[in-house]
């Protein structure tokens, strides 16, 4: 594995230059997430409107290029997309970091697939998967409304 | 002193790391093993093995000779008072847990207070925490100033009359700063105050006097000190642990045990309940050895010019900010880089076989005073050379390369 695959250049535009990064006006929905073991931290905000679709989805935080790349990506293709794309979206992604070759969803373009994939480098680096989901598994939580702090040591 | 040979007796150094030479800079998370402590295991388990304390078979009188001629190796080798002064925990975790616990069972009450420092790592912060609800215990920080060091003044100054209780660290693990603790334990004796020792990084690299120091405990990693891991040493003060209650109940640690009671067993086997990690001090005592033919001053001098060699290699390098900048200092070198986060530094420096170490380093404390949420920690250890030093600078210079592009 070449780290160059790891860090490809769309993951270090991501993560020095995070899309999203502030705080939603009016948010109705948010959830923190914390990597215990690295210290990585995300806090996701969501408007969802009358109609279940996010008209904004935004985030703060701190971490490696991957978990901050993620967190930008992720928050890119969620706007506009409704309540149950998201779930479907997330298990998909999830399913794609952890053992799937690719991504099966029809509800995203290739062009943005290729963008998801491209974290996909961290496959070979078991230690760093969880900055990968971190921004993932936190937004579930923003979802449901939970208010407990997510942490990755439960879920991967 | 030489390196090389003393290199050739750690195996690890045989083995590549993604086909590059084994660069190891994480011996302040956990020393490689000699080949004599790796064999001793596989001795004692092979030829040896028995239980101690316990049958009056040839076997087991043998391990329980063994087992005990560790414990006053390590008496010497601290130079304490008596060899019932060393008592065996799983860890120096388990050593700050039995003091936390069994002192303030016996002597602590609501509103009395225990004085930590900034610097202290998880395991001498969260086992006295446990007293904040059992107890209603308050718990000081002592600040540190600029250079991240703790000084006997902001000892001084963060002690009050409600004050039962000091526990500090001998040696940052994350500004590498030696703290003056025999000055602060004469402070505190001064004020009748019994103090702690985490001795975690300063055991492995630094001459020990217990006597000298005078401190009432001192808890030690042996997995730190080129020993097994799942071993620790408390050394307390004998009137300490005749005064105060058992810590774990069990086998071994019992006099006489009736339905209507129990009296408790002499030291040291009162706070050694249930069977020990019997191999693993057995082998540590090879670490004693292996310590002892270095000399550790011998180890002390060649670890203090290694320090000051990195520091003047990473001060030269633009991008690397040293954290902490101790006028005393172990050999522990934590930095951040513009830029990069210190998982990613961790990651790329991996791929050349250089092993450091990236986060909080269990001292969220400190990172918070010192506004960092991950720093990235590179600390040597007896086999480390300049080399090393200078192949962690090389590969520093490789992230920037990649995160630049």
């Amino acid at each position: 594995m070449d780290l160059k695959e790891l860090y490809q250049e769309i993951i270090l535009d991501h993560g020095k230059n995070p899309r999203n990064l502030r705080k939603t006006e009016n948010f109705n929905k948010d959830a923190k997430g914390h990597n215990p073991l690295c210290g990585d931290k995300v806090h996701i905000f969501l408007k969802i409107d009358e109609n279940k679709n996010i008209s904004d989805i935004s985030f703060e935080g701190s971490g490696c290029a991957i978990s901050m790349a993620s967190a930008s990506i992720m928050t890119d293709l969620m706007k506009e997309k409704k309540e149950k794309e998201v779930k479907e979206l997330v298990e998909d992604f999830l399913q794609m970091i952890k053992e799937s070759p690719e991504m099966k969803t029809k509800i995203i373009n290739e062009n943005e697939k290729t963008k998801l994939m491209s974290l996909s480098g961290v496959k070979q680096y078991p230690m760093r998967v969880k900055c990968a989901t971190l921004a993932w598994h936190t937004l579930t939580s923003a979802m449901n409304n939970s208010q407990e702090e997510t942490n990755t040591e439960k879920f991967d | 002193m030489n390196v090389n040979n003393i290199k050739k007796q750690f195996p690890i150094f045989n083995n590549k790391v993604h086909n590059n030479d084994l660069v190891y800079l994480d011996s302040a998370n956990s020393s490689q093993k000699p080949q004599m402590v790796v064999d001793r295991i596989y001795d004692f388990y092979t030829k040896e093995f028995s239980n101690v304390g316990r049958s009056v078979h040839y076997l087991a009188v043998a391990a329980t000779n063994l087992y005990e001629n560790t414990r006053t190796m390590m008496q010497k080798y601290i130079n304490a008072k008596d060899p019932n002064e060393i008592v065996f925990t799983k860890g120096a975790t388990e050593a700050i847990n039995l003091v936390a616990n069994t002192f303030g069972q016996k002597f602590l009450r609501e509103g009395d207070e225990i004085l930590l420092t900034e610097l202290e790592h998880h395991s001498n912060y969260v086992p006295w925490h446990y007293l904040r609800k059992l107890k209603g215990v308050k718990i000081n920080f002592a600040e540190i100033n600029n250079d991240g060091e703790i000084t006997l003044e902001s000892i001084e100054k963060s002690i009050t009359p409600k004050t039962k209780m000091i526990a500090i660290t001998h040696l940052s693990n994350v500004t590498g700063a030696i703290l003056p603790i025999k000055e602060i334990t004469s402070l505190a004796h001064s004020r009748n105050i019994p103090i702690l020792i985490d001795g975690c990084q300063g055991a492995p690299h630094l001459k020990l006097d217990m006597q000298d120091i005078d401190c009432d405990f001192y808890a030690i990693s042996c997995h730190k000190m080129y020993g097994p891991t799942g071993l620790g040493v408390l050394y307390a003060k004998k009137k300490w642990l005749d005064t105060l209650p058992p810590y774990q109940g069990g086998g071994g640690m019992i006099r006489e045990v009736k339905k209507e009671g129990i009296s408790f067993g002499d030291l040291p086997n009162k706070y050694e309940a249930g069977t020990m990690a019997t191999a693993q001090v057995i082998a540590f005592g090879e670490s004693i050895k292996f310590l002892n033919q270095i000399g550790i001053e011998n180890i002390e001098k060649h670890e203090s010019e290694l320090t000051k060699y990195g520091e003047e290699v990473l001060r030269k390098n633009n991008s690397v900010k040293l954290v902490g900048n101790p006028k005393n200092k172990g050999s522990v070198l934590s930095f951040t880089l513009d830029g990069i986060h210190a998982h990613d530094i961790a990651t790329i420096l991996d791929e050349d076989g250089v092993a450091i170490r990236a986060g909080h380093h269990c001292c969220q404390i400190l990172h918070d005073k010192l506004g960092l949420s991950a720093t990235a920690r590179a600390s040597l250890g007896v086999y480390n050379t300049k080399d090393d030093l200078d192949k962690l600078n090389e590969s520093i210079n490789k992230c920037k390369k990649i995160f630049d592009r």
